[in-house]
């Protein structure tokens, strides 16, 4: 099997796991007063203390939550509430339409239900938000609730200037949330020097587990809860601590993060190969997202493992299909619950017609990938394409 | 054989494609979603489709570990089904859109897709017997499918397999339960898949608008009632028709002129008809030597009677019928059997019935 989508999910990392094994088999609610209790307190807050560290954030703003979806949740929604509680002229949100589903459909579900007026920021042809779109999109700012952009595009590895954005958004009073599920371990995030108010992150993408994620959130940024319950977590995010699983987050997000440089290297490297490959034996595939050597605030201006092509003339689940089939494993972007995929909406906010939209893999790299892997797909993609093509001229 | 199993998430399709797979075939399950029904099938910002049916169809794909992906055909169903509903339905003629499904989409979009992505046919749950091209009865009569899919051409034939025509409905279910699969007690479908309420008049109504018009009963050229549209009735209706007469007889639907949009009713007897022509016909294998004799089915699930059938001059049929029949509808199509009790009736091939008399 060639597992080429480590965007989705990346096997956990032997670290993170054995850590996370060991924290399986004994008892204690981190909450109790007990000696276990007090045992499971001490390995929960020493996770949290390895986690913000490796992100440069003050332990007390890491709250641990069940994953990105729920990070996105309650910071868009927490702080869109909290600041229109405060001041009820705070009614718009400001956030990019190229931003995952768990940021969209949050804001969507605000405007539809909750009184949100939305202000949609333009998207570079690259997937990336200007300092200068943002800065356009808040006005005054006055009327501003929160703004919410993604440290890297999931789908086309686009990164933002988290800083300068933070700067701008701060200029006139508004907070700001990022999406970094994607960006820890790929890129240097530092929580503190980005100045953002709310960030963003997941375990089961870095090398922890499924459902085990923090949102790291400044100590005087005012969050509604979505959950109420035992007051965990700075009274923000209720429910007894998982500590097996928080284990097995901090221990892979302190090792992505110190393996960051050298990894990131090799597998930026590999990256380009593939591209490099596949255009060779399709000359008219085109390279979506920025390009592969892009910086951005003197970093990688895209995510190192991400490879996201379209194949003109070739539907994207065809071309999927046929891959599966050969044992090589990416994606096509998103799919609905029921199974159909969708035309990127990435892509679409970034001006891209439907038609290349349509036609596009996302081939993501990750800790475990070797050059077999890409050798692999160079060796079907041409055929592959061919085929799809003739599928899709029908 | 490779094959593409179209699994609709019923008990039917799912065993289906367990059948071919423990025949050692290389099957691939499709969910087709074709649902352009977005107000009641669609919700959430990316519009999407009937997530249960799909939910049970890739149950059991997993669990039969074949790949299993959903293929987005609601454009080309819209297309080619649904516009073509509605226009039947306009011009006065009452459609039959399972029949247009099998002929467009399932053994054409999706057979074409299949065999350009290098498969050689496609597996469905269709109550049918298929054997060295020749498309027979079900043994399970009450759960024929064979008259919706008459229109299929050899070539088409060519690319399908239905493993259930050897077999009726209650060992279909049998063998689901016997697979654990939750769908082994799914009730069966009946109504138009993309009128989720079941409510063809009504669906009509909101495409095609209030189209108020005259009810003329055929013995007196009388105008006896309104209606709000001619595209609710069917000929050889008889509820629904919201007259009432002298006799106090039953009235049937006998005619419908879409133009004057002139609903014309009248007695059973009126209704009667002893020749029926046709389009232009399709055949499942080689073109029969006309004049001949068979049966013809002329609605779904409709009782075959004995006809000759013979060229008409412009290019269509003319069937004779061997007993008066009540109740045919422009649209239907008239599928023509060669009577066969012992391996079950062969399809010849169907036309779209213009008229009868």
């Amino acid at each position: 099997m060639t597992y080429l989508d480590h965007a989705a999910t990346t096997p956990m990392l032997p670290s993170a796991l054995a850590a996370m094994t060991e924290q399986l088999a004994r008892v204690g609610n981190a909450s109790s007063l007990h000696a276990s209790g007090r045992e499971a307190r001490r390995v929960a807050e020493q996770s949290r203390e390895g986690l913000a560290a490796a992100l440069g954030a003050r332990p007390s703003e890491v709250l641990f939550t069940a994953g990105g979806t729920e990070g996105d949740n309650l910071a868009v929604k927490g702080l869109y509430w909290a600041r229109r509680t405060a001041d009820q002229g705070r009614r718009r949100i400001v956030a990019s339409p190229a931003e995952h589903h768990a940021v969209l459909d949050s804001v969507e579900w605000l405007e539809k239900h909750d009184g949100a007026e939305v202000t949609w920021l333009h998207v570079e042809p690259s997937g990336a938000i200007t300092a200068a779109a943002l800065a356009d999109a808040l006005g005054d700012g006055r009327d501003v609730a929160v703004a919410s952009v993604m440290w890297a595009n999931n789908e086309i590895g686009a990164v933002s200037d988290l800083a300068a954005l933070a700067a701008v958004a701060h200029e006139v009073g508004v907070p700001l949330h990022t999406d970094a599920v994607q960006a820890i371990g790929q890129l240097p995030v530092d929580f503190a020097a980005s100045g953002v108010d709310a960030l963003t992150m997941t375990g089961h993408k870095l090398g922890g587990p499924m459902g085990a994620g923090a949102l790291l959130l400044r100590r005087d940024a005012e969050c509604t809860p979505l959950l109420h319950g035992g007051g965990q977590e700075r009274d923000v995010r209720s429910g007894t601590l998982d500590v097996a699983a928080i284990v097995g987050l901090a221990a892979a997000t302190r090792a992505a993060v110190d393996d960051r440089v050298e990894r990131a290297a090799r597998v930026s490297a590999l990256r380009d190969r593939l591209v490099a490959g596949v255009v060779a034996r399709v000359p008219d595939a085109q390279l979506n997202g920025p390009p592969l050597d892009d910086v951005v605030a003197g970093g990688p201006g895209r995510l190192p493992g991400n490879a996201h092509l379209s194949f003109p003339g070739a539907e994207g689940d065809a071309l999927l299909m046929l891959l599966d089939a050969r044992g090589i494993e990416c994606s096509t972007g998103s799919a609905c619950s029921a199974g159909v995929a969708r035309p990127s909406h990435v892509l679409l906010a970034a001006g891209a017609d439907p038609a290349r939209a349509r036609s596009s893999l996302r081939f993501t790299l990750g800790h475990t990938s070797t050059d077999a892997d890409v050798d692999a797909l160079l060796e079907v993609i041409g055929p592959v394409v061919e085929r799809a093509r003739r599928a899709g001229s029908r | 054989m490779r094959l593409i199993a179209a699994m609709s998430g019923g008990v039917d399709s799912a065993v289906a494609a367990a059948l071919a797979v423990e025949a050692g075939h290389d099957v691939t399950g499709v969910h087709l979603a074709l649902s352009p029904d977005r107000q009641t099938l669609r919700s959430g910002a990316r519009g999407c489709c009937s997530v249960e049916d799909a939910h049970d169809a890739r149950r059991v794909a997993d669990s039969l570990g074949i790949p299993f992906y959903v293929w987005d055909l609601a454009d080309r169903f819209r297309e080619d089904v649904v516009e073509d509903f509605v226009a039947e339905y306009s011009a006065g003629r009452t459609p039959n859109p399972c029949l247009r499904c099998n002929e467009k989409i399932k053994f054409a979009a999706v057979l074409d897709r299949a065999r350009a992505l290098g498969f050689d046919a496609v597996v469905t749950g269709h109550h049918a017997r298929l054997a060295d091209g020749e498309l027979r009865r079900s043994v399970d009569a009450a759960k024929d499918q064979s008259y919706v899919l008459g229109v299929l051409r050899a070539e088409q034939l060519a690319g399908a397999v239905f493993p259930l025509g050897s077999m009726t409905k209650e060992r279909v279910r049998e063998l689901a339960a016997e697979r654990g699969y939750a769908v082994a007690t799914k009730p069966d479908s009946h109504d138009i898949c993309f009128i989720s309420d079941g409510d063809t008049r009504g669906f009509l109504a909101r495409r095609l608008g209030e189209q108020p018009g005259p009810v003329v009963d055929a013995a007196t050229g009388a105008t006896v009632g309104t209606h709000e549209g001619a595209y609710g009735f069917t000929i050889g209706q008889r509820r629904g028709l919201g007259v009432v007469t002298g006799d106090q007889r039953p009235r049937y639907v006998l005619g419908i002129e879409p133009v004057s949009r002139t609903v014309t009713i009248g007695t059973a007897e009126q209704g009667e008809v002893h020749e029926v022509r046709t389009g232009a016909p399709t055949w499942t294998g080689a073109v029969p030597e006309l004049p001949f004799g068979a049966a013809v089915q002329l609605r779904a699930h409709g009782t075959p009677v004995t006809c000759e059938v013979s060229a008409a001059e412009d290019g269509g049929l003319r069937i004779a019928l061997g007993s008066r029949q009540r109740g045919v509808a422009p649209g239907q199509s008239a599928v023509l059997y060669e009577p066969d009790a012992e391996r079950g009736d062969r399809v010849l091939g169907q036309a779209a019935i213009l008229r009868a008399g």
